[in-house]
């Protein structure tokens, strides 16, 4: 009895600072809020309250991100070492929450059809439940709970100073995700199909970081990044249990990113996920696992770096070649923008390999820029329609430029920008980049980079001929404009041309950001 | 001042997008209006250009984006001033020539309906950034120009030019795309070397004081000569030149041909050679080469040629390997002769292409063979057509014939076999200008050419000034040699080159 009260004593109760986890748990507990409110408010009223506290939730943690990156206090750990909330994280998390809210403006969407989810995603497609739900008139809301929590986990990912706790915000952001690409209203076999792969490929992904994760707690006796980093420095020559976790820790975080040869998921899964989901998960999940990616390899394995720059190199080359050559032959616009991002994490994949404060500064700015452009590029999708939903294939958007100027104006920005022409965001980003991989040492990449942005360029300005060029279908698709996706392509378009044009602010912010470096 | 003339044109092209539609007339009128005041106070600053003076005039320094070091800085030497001249001067006329473009697509068949405003902001787009290019004295301002360049040229190629205006425009974007990134390559390259030395930076007289290890330099030089090359276009490079002016709108055409591509000679002379001399030396021979055959090829091509455009665009290849001949003499003749070549040829070549639009409008088609007998019908159009057909051929009291001597002259002090080579360009010239000019212009006037109206008041007005200059810079070329000069000599000094001593052979001595 007396021997268990003394153990009692000795557990101390975990020092948590809130105020700087505050971002992550307003948007959780706006998550949970959420779950009651599906449980206790009535149909009719629940799509607003959902909205509302959705919206709350992510300005809140925005709002006090923001408030964490101006405030001077030092950064450090918190939550007894296993979250790390200072510079670089602040700015993944602040980029996330803003696009997410570009992202919500585009799940929020009600004016094209009733709703862009399905009404039931338990009624199986093309039989009479699921037509009875949709002649009912049914709106489900659960997709705004399910998205925040998704948030949150992407929130804690690139924050996550330990292997669990970033397995754990893995998974956070991964579940939800897998149910909210299954949710398409329509084409749901599509969708449907899309989920599975993603679900199953996704779990396949997982396994192997936790079995990098077994393998590295083996070789350092400790899942804490720093722990593993000073393990590296310390023990000498390099034990393949080491090369191993780090290979397998890898291929669970590159799966996230879709960076070859991990990326069949992507053009799948872009496709058959409703497009506002597509959004969040080309924009948010893509920075959350950049953001993870970063704080591995520049805290973790900085010291291995000279093992683990040839396999990224490897990597980095054939996911710039690939994305940009596969591209060229596709035909529906959701899978080409899915090729266009594989080849996007590519070039980011060069700022990575810098492994200086040059490449994780440009990497920041890369991961905005490329992340506005991206929604803006999608909430266009969400607007062009025909009558069986939105018009994917590439034939429908034949001249689209005469009959929609601006919209199809402003889509030829973002490809412009997605192929780095300069006086956009995407050149910025580029150039940031490649100047980083230059001074640390990566020129030869550098070429491939600017092939394969050659070899992408081929297929957005293919695009932009069939918008311009082209005469328009006599039964082509028309545009719908709505206040909340005219908003998000503004705030896209915005954001592409002053990244573009006037980038000296947004590149000192993320410069600032990254002079501090991750904390250990 | 220079800013000036970037802003105005570019805020009067974004004027002209957000006028209301059906409105033309309006966009039309200022368009002219706005041209012609870039154009004015262009000559207004060539005025007060001194020649004399420090090297970079006008210049404005300000810090554009801190973190990378990269400066919006602008400034012109006499180089710059000629050709900032150049598209000033030609920009309003091809406004003015091209005031019935817009809707008529080319001139050519099925006349698309497209929209007139848009073409006049694209136009004046194009001229903001063709000033800003050659005024950048900071690489990466110069590197951005030169790839935007490119979007408003692919817009109205695409959508104003002729029936395979797609394809044209795609391949031109594509080639010039893949050169320019090549060169991001070489301009990231360039920053770094210049980071490792101390002191980051993009700002061109910083550059020129570096110390760059040969082998860097050998491969800098290389991306920026490719891109330069791409653009110019030197064979073998040059394929996407003959689609794009063909199928460019007339107007179009003259600013591509006429200026777009100055961008190109205008790098190798002011960055290929100035930041990597010892590099530009070591490639020399090759350049040379590839601008001989440059100049005999694409001569022969023309001649073959069945398409009035295509065959101006294959002159030009055969020009274009003139100029960078006399940029690699690296004698002060040579660059001196090639800076005004380009400058002549701006004129030479756009006062061809206006009166070929002219007549592509007038007959439907730009092949050779829809014409015949013009002259009988049309004489003033067949006149203005044969000075200018002469100035492409360099006939002496043209100013084309004195930078084409002046290029010969300076390549032979040096090089004399390139020269002689060279030479046979001017034999050539004769045959596909003067064959031209017979099948389209006499023999029997053909039944579709019977109506042909002679030149409208407006084409007059936009074809006198271009043909003026000729003749004028033609017997006086001294102004613009004054303004080339100086900043001539600074590139020479540079690459550390003299003049060869002209030697006299003595009687009964051999040489």
């Amino acid at each position: 009895m007396r021997h268990v009260s003394i153990a009692a004593g000795d557990i101390s109760p975990p020092h948590i600072e809130y105020g700087r986890l505050a971002p992550i748990l307003i948007v959780l507990a706006a998550a949970a809020v959420g779950v009651l409110i599906e449980a206790f408010v009535s149909r009719e009223h629940r799509y607003w309250a959902q909205v509302q506290v959705s919206l709350l939730g992510l300005v809140g943690a925005f709002a006090w991100t923001v408030a964490l990156g101006v405030s001077s206090t030092p950064h450090h750990v918190a939550a007894m070492g296993a979250i790390g909330i200072d510079g670089p994280t602040l700015f993944i998390q602040g980029t996330i929450l803003a696009l997410a809210l570009m992202s919500l403006l585009l799940i929020a969407e009600r004016r094209h059809e009733p709703s862009p989810f399905t009404a039931q995603a338990s009624s199986v497609p093309g039989t009479a439940e699921e037509r009875e739900s949709l002649v009912a008139g049914i709106t489900q809301t659960e997709v705004f709970p399910l998205m925040l929590f998704a948030v949150g986990g992407m929130l804690i990912f690139p924050a996550a100073n330990d292997l669990l706790t970033m397995f754990v915000a893995l998974e956070v952001l991964s579940l939800p995700l897998y149910l909210l690409c299954g949710l398409a209203r329509r084409r749901r076999l599509l969708s449907q199909e899309a989920a599975v792969k993603y679900f199953l490929l996704g779990a396949f992904s997982s396994a192997f970081f936790l079995y990098g994760t077994a393998l590295l707690y083996g070789y350092a006796g400790s899942v804490r990044l720093s722990d593993i980093s000073a393990a590296i420095s310390t023990q000498a020559g390099t034990e393949p249990m080491l090369l191993a976790g780090v290979a397998l820790l890898s291929v669970g975080l590159l799966f996230k990113m879709g960076a070859v040869p991990f990326q069949v998921w992507k053009p799948d899964v872009y496709q058959g996920a409703p497009t506002a989901i597509t959004a969040l998960m080309a924009s948010c999940t893509l920075v959350s696992a950049v953001g993870g990616i970063l704080r591995v390899f520049y805290v973790g394995f900085e010291t291995l770096r000279w093992d683990w720059r040839p396999m990224m190199w490897a990597v980095a080359i054939l996911t710039m070649l690939l994305g940009a050559i596969v591209a060229i032959t596709q035909t529906d616009v959701k899978r080409m923008l899915a090729y266009s991002s594989i080849a996007h994490g590519g070039f980011l994949l060069t700022g990575v390999i810098a492994t200086n404060q040059a490449g994780l500064s440009s990497t920041l700015f890369y991961l905005a820029a490329y992340g506005f452009t991206t929604v803006g590029a999608f909430a266009v999708i969400t607007m062009v329609r025909d009558a069986g939903g939105e018009a994917w294939h590439l034939s429908r958007w034949a001249g689209l430029g005469k009959r929609q100027p601006l919209l199809a104006g402003t889509f030829a920005l973002f490809l412009l920008a997605f192929a780095g022409i300069p006086l956009t965001s995407g050149f910025t980003g580029k150039f940031a980049v490649f100047q980083a991989a230059v001074a640390g040492g990566a020129t030869p990449l550098v070429i491939v980079g600017v092939l394969s942005s050659a070899i992408a360029a081929f297929f957005y300005v293919r695009v932009i001929v069939l918008m311009f060029f082209n005469e328009p279908a006599a039964d082509g698709p028309s545009v719908v404009f709505s206040p909340t996706s005219t908003a998000a392509v503004a705030v896209g378009a915005l954001a592409t041309v002053v990244l573009g044009v006037v980038p000296g602010p947004a590149l000192h912010l993320a410069q600032s950001a990254a002079s501090q470096f991750f904390v250990r | 001042m220079l800013t000036a003339l970037i802003a105005i044109p570019a805020l009067g092209a974004l004027l002209l997008a957000f006028l209301p539609k059906g409105k033309d007339a309006l966009a039309k009128y200022t368009a002219l209006a706005v041209t012609l005041v870039v154009a004015v106070l262009t000559v207004v600053m060539a005025i007060r250009f001194d020649s004399g003076g420090p090297r970079f005039q006008f210049t404005e320094k300000y810090w554009w984006i801190r973190s990378f070091h990269v400066h919006y800085a602008v400034g012109v030497d006499g180089v710059a001033l000629v050709l900032i001249l150049l598209s000033a001067i030609l920009v309003p006329l091809v406004v003015l020539a091209s005031w019935n473009d817009a809707e008529r697509s080319g001139g050519v068949e099925e006349p698309p309906k497209r929209s007139v405003k848009a073409y006049f902001a694209l136009l004046l787009g194009l001229e903001a950034m063709m000033i800003g290019v050659f005024a950048a004295t900071d690489i990466f301002l110069f590197y951005v120009f030169f790839e935007a360049m490119l979007i408003p040229m692919y817009f109205i190629i695409g959508s104003y030019g002729g029936p395979q205006r797609s394809y044209a425009a795609v391949k031109f974007l594509l080639y010039s795309l893949f050169g320019g990134l090549l060169m991001l390559a070489a301009v990231i390259g360039l920053y770094v070397v210049s980071a490792n030395a101390g002191n980051g930076t993009f700002l061109f007289g910083e550059l020129t004081k570096l110390h760059i290890e040969p082998t860097t330099a050998k491969w800098l030089f290389l991306g920026f000569f490719i891109a330069f090359a791409i653009k110019a276009p030197l064979v073998p490079f040059h394929t996407w030149l003959p689609d794009a002016a063909g199928q460019a709108p007339a107007g179009a055409a003259v600013l591509l041909v006429g200026v777009l591509d100055k961008v190109g000679t205008y790098g190798m002379l002011r960055f290929c050679i100035e930041l990597f001399p010892g590099a530009a030396k070591w490639f020399t021979p090759v350049v040379l080469t590839l601008s001989v055959i440059g100049i005999v090829y694409g001569a022969v091509l023309a001649i073959g040629q069945v398409d009035i455009k295509r065959l101006i665009a294959y002159t030009s290849i055969s020009h274009f390997g003139f100029i960078t001949l006399g940029i690699f003499a690296m004698t002060t003749q040579g660059q001196t002769g090639a800076t005004l070549y380009m400058v002549n040829h701006g004129f030479s070549t756009g006062a061809l292409f206006l009166v070929a639009g002219f007549l592509i409008v007038r007959r439907g088609s730009s092949r050779i063979d829809a014409f015949g007998g013009v002259k009988n019908v049309a004489p003033l159009l067949a006149g203005t057509f044969l000075v200018a057909g002469l100035s492409g051929l360099s006939l002496p009291g043209l100013s084309t014939f004195v930078s084409e001597f002046l290029v010969l002259v300076g390549t032979f002090t040096r090089y004399k076999v390139p020269a002689i080579i060279a030479t046979t360009g001017i034999i050539l010239a004769a045959v596909y200008i003067l064959w031209m000019y017979q099948r389209t212009m006499t023999g029997p006037t053909t039944e579709k050419v019977a109506g042909m109206r002679d030149l409208s008041k407006r084409e007059l007005i936009v074809i006198a000034p271009v043909l003026a200059l000729l003749v004028v810079l033609g017997f006086y070329p001294k102004p613009a040699l004054d303004m080339i000069n100086p900043s001539v000599k600074q590139t020479m000094v540079r690459v550390d080159k003299q003049d060869p001593k002209p030697t006299i052979a003595e009687k009964g001595s051999r040489p």
